[in-house]
């Protein structure tokens, strides 16, 4: 490839990258928007959601511990919530703590690395992960971070002004916005046979629980869904096993 | 109620989340099993609240406006709608239910045996 075509390349894949990054971002604004109008018409004090927004930064898990708390369940229970939909941001950061070491001084290295670690979500690191040379990972990852954590911050006071002028959500239907979020969020990651089945089942458990147990504990125990994934190995059975055990990682640790 | 301190709680174990993996990314690797039990039990747990949100209020059912509106909606994401589209879908699908009356047939169905302890808040 010649100097000019890869200059041109360069060029279109930025401005690839910021088109992308601007859906993602109205994308998001919509959830936050979401997020804040659900926490204060549920009857959350309105710092609540701001201040999660900024410390938390991660949309599901926001969601998450809010919904236990909307439904009536013990902060403990909407913790945990959040804090196991948050585990995968571990993964998340081995798989590109590359971009979040920079060159530079030590205090530059290090807030490079703290602040990117805050940075890091599902969006930022897909948006690493599709590049492998290491300037456009960097570019793609503070990009996409960047901008999403400005949006996310900005949209979700938006809600909570929204959600606090709005007298009667349920008439506007604002409760049914926050399962949609939800699902559309989890479709993503229900890819895999195994998945669907522990999420489907887990979910079925929860619906089924929710008379009887405490709020918030239904959700978390979905999570024997998860036994689903667990199968000795044996031969495959049916078109779902061949299925899966051909089923690739959604992310290589590369 | 949602005390600060399980804002504070919540945003720690987050952080430590996020900044274990760049921190250790040189001693560690996280075996593919593992990494894709995080991504399952976090599908799981979205999409159990999703469940229990679409359909139950309280300890009862939540009428039948919401789910038709999220089931709607999550239509449309399987079909990869835009993302505003699935949002305004759902908000609307229920809010003219609603309209229509839809909400006050007080039976749920068969998996929510409870019917009876009826979300307070929708029908007042």
């Amino acid at each position: 490839m010649n100097m000019r075509m890869e200059w041109r390349t360069n060029w279109m894949s930025d401005r690839a990258l910021v088109r992308d990054v601007a859906l993602v971002c109205l994308a998001d604004g919509i959830v936050g928007v979401s997020f804040g109008a659900t926490a204060v018409a549920g009857g959350l004090p309105w710092w609540v959601p701001v201040v999660m927004s900024l410390l938390v930064f991660a949309g599901g898990s926001q969601f998450a511990a809010v919904g236990v708390v909307l439904a009536g369940g013990s902060p403990v229970a909407a913790v945990a919530a959040g804090a196991v939909l948050n585990t995968r941001l571990f993964p998340y950061g081995l798989a590109v703590s590359d971009v979040t070491s920079i060159d530079g001084g030590r205090a530059r290295r290090w807030a490079a690395r703290l602040a990117g670690a805050q940075l890091t979500t599902d969006e930022s690191v897909a948006f690493a992960l599709r590049h492998t040379d290491p300037a456009r990972r960097r570019a793609a990852f503070w990009t996409c971070g960047a901008a999403l954590f400005t949006v996310w911050n900005i949209a979700v006071p938006l809600g909570v002004l929204a959600g606090s002028a709005i007298r009667n959500t349920a008439a506007f239907g604002l409760d049914a916005t926050f399962p949609a979020v939800l699902l559309a969020l989890a479709l993503p990651t229900l890819t895999e046979g195994r998945t669907r089945v522990a999420a489907f089942s887990g979910a079925g458990a929860a619906v089924a629980l929710t008379p009887l147990l405490p709020a918030g504990l239904p959700v978390l125990a979905a999570l024997g869904g998860l036994a689903a994934l667990w199968r000795p190995k044996r031969r495959p059975r049916d078109a779902g096993d061949t299925e899966v055990a051909g089923a690739i990682p959604v992310r290589s640790n590369s | 109620m949602m005390p600060l301190l399980a804002v504070v709680v919540l945003a720690a174990i987050t952080y430590t989340m996020r900044i274990a993996g760049p921190l250790l990314a040189d001693r560690v690797t996280v075996p593919v099993a593992a990494q894709r039990l995080f991504t399952s039990a976090a599908a799981v747990l979205l999409v159990a609240l999703a469940a229990t949100s679409a359909l139950t209020s309280g300890h009862g059912f939540a009428g039948w406006a919401r789910p038709a509106g999220v089931a709607a909606a999550g239509l449309l994401a399987v079909r990869r709608a835009p993302f505003p589209v699935v949002v305004l879908v759902a908000a609307s699908v229920t809010a003219l239910l609603r309209l229509a009356g839809v909400e006050l047939s007080r039976t749920g169905p068969w998996f929510l045996w409870d019917s009876s302890r009826y979300a307070p808040e929708l029908h007042t």
